[in-house]
Order: C-alpha cells, then sequence, then structure tokens
C-alpha cells in the first residue's frame, strides 16, 4: 500500500540520519579507543564557547530592537529591498563576509584609517572581538527580521487607536511593544546562542589561539594536528552535551521561524514625530551601513579582479557548483521522505530525526565518517562524496520546518481523494506530490545548495589537492592574496545566491 | 447490487457509529444532524475508516478490508474534488488509469464525457479557471468514466446556488442512472426530489431506508428538532 510505502521511506531516512549523526559520534570514540581526558586547553574552547555565544546572542538581539522598530514605523523607499537583504546572510557564505569584516574593520581597513587620522590605536579583527563581530554581522539581520515580524504581527488598529488617544510613544512601548518584545526576545536570543555555539567557520579565520577556540575549532586542530580521535569525540560529546542542554531551555521558549511571510504591515502607520524621526533614520543607515559597507567593499575590490583569477579557481568553482546541485537534490529527496512519512502520521522520532543535524556537529560527522570510510577509501577519494552527504543532512531541517506544513495540508486536502482513485506511487508522486510541494521543494533545495556552495567546514578536514571554493578562497586569504580572494568572495556569494534564486524559481514555475 | 452492513461498529475517539441494515439499489438520501455521523458513514463505505468491528458486504462480497481505490465505489467530497494543478483532461483520465497512461480509445472517451456533461473545449483548463458548477460538472463526468456500481455523495453541490444545485441533480440523475447512490444532504429538499428512501443517521445509529417523503412528513424527535 501506498502509506506503507511512504511511512517506510521516511522511516528509513529517519533511521540513516539518526546513524549519520549518532553513529559517527560511536565511530569517533571507537576509533580512539575509548575517550581521552579533556586538557586544559579544552576546557577554555568550552568556556569561549559558551560565554562568546552568550554576548553575540545579547549583542544582536538587543541591537536588534532599535533597528526592528524603526522598520516596523517607518515607511521609506527602498525599505521593502532592505528588509529583504536582512534575510541574505542567512545564504551569505561565511568566510565572504569574513572577507568583507576583514576588509573594513581589518589592519588595513577602513575603520584603522579613521582611527590613525585621528591618532588612536588601531584595533585588530583577529581574535575574540572579530568572532563576536562576525557574529553579530550574522544575527543582527535575522534578529532584526524575527523581531519585526513581532512588530508586525500587533494589530495595526491598536497603534492607531493609541495614536488617536495620543498615548505617548512611552506608553505605547509599555502597552503595547513591551508585551510583545518579552514574548519574541527570548526565542530570538535562543536562535542566535544555538548558531553561535556551533561556530565553526568564523573561529577558524579569525579566532584560534588560546582566547578565541571554539568547541568547533578544536574537535578541527584535534584531527587535523594532532590527529588524536579521542580528544576529537570527547570534544564532540561536549559540543553536542551543549546543544542539546540549549536546545532543553529551548523547550520552554518558541524559537520563531527564521523565514516568515508577510513583511509588510498594513497601511497608515505613522511613528511618532519629532527627534525620534532622526534617531530612526540614524539607527535604520547604521545598520544598513554595518551590513553592506563590508560586502560593498569586498565586490569593489574582487569584481574588476574576477578576469584575471587563475584556472585553479575555475576548477574550484565547477566543482564546488556540482556538489551544492547533488546535495540539494539529495536534501530535498531526503526532506520529501520525511514530510511525507510525517503527513501519514509516523511517530514524533521521524520528526525528531529529521532536526538532529540541528545538534550535531558536521566536524564530528566528518571525523566519524573518516573513521569509518578509511579502510575503503582514501581521504582524498572520501573529501567531497563526504562533503556532499554532510552538507545535504546539515541543511535538512530547514527544508523540513517548510516542508511538512505543505505535506500535511497535501494529505488532508488531497490524500482522500488520491486514495479513492487509486492514485500510489510513482504516479501519485507525479501528478500529487510534486507539483504540489514544488514551492516548499524549490525553497528547500535552493537553501540546501546555497549553504552546501558556501561552506567552509569538513572540507577542511580533507584540505587536500580538490579545493571547493570557499575553501580556495581561505587558502588565498591564507596566502595573503587579497585581492584574488576578494574575487573569489565576490564568486562565491553570486553563485550561491544564484543557486538559490534558481532552485527557488524553480519550483514556482507552475504558478 | 446491494450494499450490506453486518453488525458494524465504528468507535473514534468518544464517537461510535453503528450500522446493521442492507441498502436496497436505488438512489437514497442521507439525513441527520450535524455531527450525527453522516459523513462518517461515507466515510467507511469508501474505505477511509476501518470499523473496529463487523463486515461490509457489496453484493455478497466481503469489502471491509479493500483499499479505497479498489472498491467499487466513487465518492465526491464536499471540496478538493479535483486537483487544481492538473487539467481538467488529466483530472477526467484519472478516472481511467491514475497514473494517466491513456490509450487513444480512452482519451476519446474522456471527450465524450466532458461532451457529455456540456464542457466540451475546456479540456486544457485548470479547475481553478472554471466556475463552481463547471467544476462540479467535472467531477460528475469523472464519476461516468469510473463507472463504478456504488455513488457517494458528501454534499458536494452545498456550495452551489439553488439553480446550480437543482441542475447538477439533474444531471446527477442521468449519469446515475442504474447506480446505487448515497447523498448525504442537510436539505429535506434535495431528498424529496432525488431519493425515493432516506437513510436516518441519528445519534451515531444508522437506521434502514425508508421513504423519504413519509420520514419528512413525520419526523422522529430527534430530526424534527434538527429539520426545524
Amino acid at each position: 500500500m501506498a502509506a506503507r510505502a511512504a511511512l517506510g521511506a521516511g522511516h528509513a531516512v529517519a533511521a540513516a540520519l539518526a546513524a549519520l549523526t549518532l553513529g559517527t559520534l560511536a565511530a569517533v570514540a571507537w576509533g580512539a579507543g575509548g575517550l581521552s581526558a579533556l586538557t586544559g586547553w579544552d576546557w577554555r574552547a568550552v568556556w569561549f564557547t559558551c560565554w562568546q555565544a552568550l554576548l553575540s546572542a545579547t549583542l544582536s538581539a538587543a541591537l536588534a530592537v532599535p533597528v526592528a522598530r524603526a522598520l516596523a514605523r517607518r515607511r521609506f523607499a527602498g525599505r521593502g529591498l532592505l528588509v529583504t537583504l536582512l534575510g541574505a546572510p542567512f545564504l551569505l557564505p561565511v568566510i565572504v563576509a569574513i572577507m568583507g569584516l576583514i576588509a573594513v574593520f581589518g589592519r588595513n581597513g577602513a575603520l584603522n584609517g579613521g582611527l590613525e587620522a585621528v591618532g588612536l590605536p588601531p584595533v585588530g579583527i583577529y581574535g575574540w572581538q572579530g568572532v563576536i563581530l562576525a557574529h553579530v554581522f550574522f544575527n543582527l539581520p535575522l534578529s532584526v527580521r524575527l523581531i519585526l515580524q513581532g512588530w508586525q504581527a500587533i494589530p495595526s488598529e491598536r497603534f492607531r487607536l493609541a495614536a488617536s488617544l495620543d498615548i505617548a510613544p512611552r506608553d505605547i512601548f509599555r502597552h503595547l511593544e513591551r508585551p510583545m518584545l518579552r514574548a519574541v526576545l527570548p526565542g530570538v536570543w535562543l536562535a542566535v546562542f544555538l548558531v553561535c555555539l556551533t561556530s565553526f567557520t568564523v573561529a577558524l579565520a579569525l579566532g584560534g589561539g588560546p582566547g578565541a577556540t571554539t568547541v568547533e575549532l578544536a574537535i578541527y586542530q584535534a584531527f587535523r594536528f594532532d590527529f588524536d580521535l579521542g580528544r576529537a569525540a570527547a570534544l564532540g560529546l561536549v559540543q553536542i552535551a551543549l546543544c542539546v542542554a540549549a536546545l532543553a531551555l529551548a523547550r520552554r521558549i518558541v524559537v520563531p521561524a527564521a523565514f516568515g511571510a508577510g513583511m509588510d504591515a498594513g497601511p497608515g502607520v505613522t511613528g511618532p514625530p519629532g527627534w525620534r524621526r532622526g534617531a530612526d533614520a540614524l539607527v535604520i543607515t547604521g545598520a544598513a551601513g554595518f551590513l553592506l559597507w563590508p560586502l560593498v567593499a569586498v565586490i569593489a575590490t574582487g569584481l574588476p579582479r574576477i578576469p584575471a583569477l587563475p584556472g585553479d579557481v575555475w576548477d574550484a568553482v565547477w566543482r564546488s557548483v556540482w556538489m551544492a546541485v547533488v546535495s540539494a537534490l539529495l536534501s530535498a529527496s531526503a526532506c520529501l521522505a520525511l514530510a511525507l512519512a510525517i503527513a501519514r502520521g509516523a511517530g514524533r522520532w521521524v520528526e525528531g530525526a529529521g532536526m538532529l543535524p540541528l545538534i550535531a556537529s558536521p566536524l564530528v560527522l566528518g571525523t566519524g565518517l573518516f573513521i569509518l570510510l578509511r579502510d575503503v577509501a582514501s581521504p582524498q577519494q572520501m573529501a567531497l562524496p563526504v562533503t556532499v552527504a554532510i552538507n545535504a543532512a546539515m541543511a535538512l531541517p530547514f527544508g523540513l520546518r517548510a516542508l511538512i506544513p505543505a505535506a500535511q495540508a497535501l494529505q488532508a486536502d488531497y490524500g482522500r481523494l488520491a486514495a479513492a482513485l487509486d492514485l500510489r506511487g510513482w504516479a501519485r508522486l507525479r501528478y500529487l506530490v510534486l507539483p504540489r510541494l514544488a514551492r516548499p521543494l524549490g525553497f528547500g533545495a535552493g537553501l540546501a545548495a546555497a549553504l552546501a556552495m558556501g561552506d567552509l567546514g569538513v572540507i577542511t578536514l580533507f584540505a587536500g589537492d580538490q579545493p571547493t571554493l570557499p575553501l580556495k578562497l581561505y587558502q588565498l586569504m591564507n596566502s595573503y592574496r587579497m585581492e584574488d580572494a576578494a574575487a573569489c568572495a565576490v564568486l562565491l556569494m553570486g553563485i550561491s545566491f544564484a543557486l538559490f534564486w534558481l532552485f527557488d524559481r524553480g519550483g514556482r514555475l507552475d504558478a | 447490487m446491494t450494499l450490506e452492513f453486518r453488525d458494524i461498529v465504528l468507535r473514534q475517539d468518544d464517537f461510535t457509529l453503528s450500522a446493521d441494515l442492507t441498502v436496497p439499489p436505488g438512489r437514497h438520501a442521507v439525513i441527520g444532524a450535524s455531527g450525527s455521523g453522516k459523513s462518517t458513514l461515507l466515510s467507511l463505505i469508501a474505505g477511509f475508516l476501518a470499523p473496529s468491528q463487523g463486515r461490509l458486504l457489496w453484493q455478497g462480497q466481503d469489502i471491509t478490508d479493500m483499499a479505497p481505490g479498489r472498491r467499487p465505489v466513487s465518492i465526491l467530497f464536499q471540496t478538493h474534488n479535483l486537483f487544481p494543478h492538473l487539467s481538467v483532461r488529466q483530472n477526467l483520465g484519472m478516472g481511467l488509469r491514475p497514473d494517466l497512461r491513456l490509450d487513444r480509445a480512452q482519451w476519446q472517451r474522456v471527450a465524450q464525457a466532458l461532451d457529455q456533461v456540456g464542457l466540451e473545449g475546456l479540456q486544457d483548463r485548470r479547475p481553478g479557471a472554471l466556475s463552481g458548477g463547471q467544476q462540479g460538472r467535472v467531477a460528475l463526468a469523472r464519476v461516468l468514466l469510473r463507472a463504478r456500481p456504488l455513488l457517494l455523495l458528501d454534499e458536494p453541490f452545498a456550495a452551489l446556488g439553488p439553480a446550480l444545485k437543482a441542475e447538477m441533480l439533474a444531471l446527477l440523475a442521468q449519469i446515475a442512472h442504474g447506480t446505487t447512490v448515497l447523498m448525504v444532504t442537510h436539505d429535506p429538499a434535495d431528498a424529496r426530489v432525488f431519493a425515493p428512501d432516506t437513510l436516518l443517521v441519528d445519534d451515531g445509529r444508522v437506521h434502514p431506508p425508508q421513504p423519504t417523503g413519509a420520514l419528512l412528513d413525520d419526523p422522529p424527535p430527534g430530526l424534527r428538532a434538527y429539520l426545524g
């Protein structure tokens, strides 16, 4: 029966995911012949991971409030575009953003130029401050979008009522905005905290050293520099424990969805006049500048250099593109199997397995697969397939979130009609499931493609003669070929956005 | 062509539907208050819900465990009777072969069915581009193509205006010739016009068919309260 096949496929994918996330951890521990004791260095990494995530989340959430409020109560040309752009950092390859931040805040950047001109000592971007700066850069826009949704969820009638009663802005805040923030902010804070807790690329590029090593980076170092699998496994457990603890917190807090529809409130919301108008303008300009300046700096340096890029960069481009496409298709297929099974009432464990990658450490996955496969394949041979598989798994929870409601609606609306017509198997997939779910599938695949394209994680474990584009970029940065690196960054950013757009667009062709 | 409920009990949470009766060939209305179990009865016959005890027989053959699509049944729901992303032609083709691998003769039959319900020339439209009445006609054309001996109607025309609904019932009478029909309705007038006999569903119990006119002229207390 169709129901049984769908449930079977869903259970198989869920089991594979569980094996991938939990089995690899076991493999790492087993390969090490047990866990090693953590050194003082490792505990410092745990400590740093926690406090930087705490500080990054707090800064992002706190700074996002005035920006979201300004965007919620003002209307200006380009507002829609700016709100859309706030969603972009989710797709922006981390290493590209780091390039941009170095261009603005680095030793030779504009900020230090300005400091020097007024006779102040320069500030460095490498170290804990750089890690936190980059985390705020990524998570401020995300937080603004989430809080903005909260603002727009307040019925505009209430603001109109407040205006007609001539209630002062301070009292509007007390009666309307503060209760909303109290409901929304914990979720926002937690979402950012979780992202920063598993930070690898940022710490790899800007951190390192005793004061700025995250657990993920420590796993990488244990594996790649010391080949100490016991420590890698122990650190992997610590990483998972941190995530589980944070998620246990999350059970009490509702984490809002990162991608919400409907960014425009009804007409007629006008903010308070006077000095607050100027303050809002300043806040919006400041936030937009902070987000756009680094990217503009990279594009300005990199774009003219693209034609002069060496041939091996183009090899990396094609390698990355096909890896991203395969990863996206893999991720979307797995998502589909899970969502269909969940819509047919598969147990909660199937949904839980689909969300497992959220707490998994990609570096532990990579190390575990390396141990499991090392008798079958060389590190060089497994580098690309392992990266593709892990990227597909890591993107899965995001696609799944979009797909589950759609699959449930499909089942509720057309499940009985399909059953009555005896529409089953491939015919059901082709004539019912794929057309009805094309949009969320395209969106999920686009997300997976962009994330895989820009990912600089697992591939660093195997770093060899077949670099992906982000790895190539990182190698260029490390050899101080900053202009070529900037050109790579422009390419990488363009391709990531293009891949997302293509898949997402593909899902809407039929509309 | 009889449908037989042998000692059937269906439990759903705290709701129980019981049925022990025989439905002879012909057109039957199914009447009862909201929540009395009319739709549950149809879902049971169509195979979407399984009884916790008892057997369901069609012409003496046990169909209790048969998959919905294999039953000798066509069903029209209140909504979602057509796939909105498929053309009218594809929606109808599924009535013959769900995988749409139709041969020439079969596509010919699809075109004929479309003519028969008065929609010639609209085969390439999507349901969204049709009026409510036209959508109802497409669904009826598919019933025609499926040619199953038992037709279940779960108020598919409830959202149509009175004139359109009368038109649909007339078309239905034409199409359902020789078919056993069970039609859920909350409109006594529909029942009088369309169905000589009526199954009363009252408080989770399905009563055997009785003449529609007599039942509606002198309804039992529960039905009287519902009809007002």
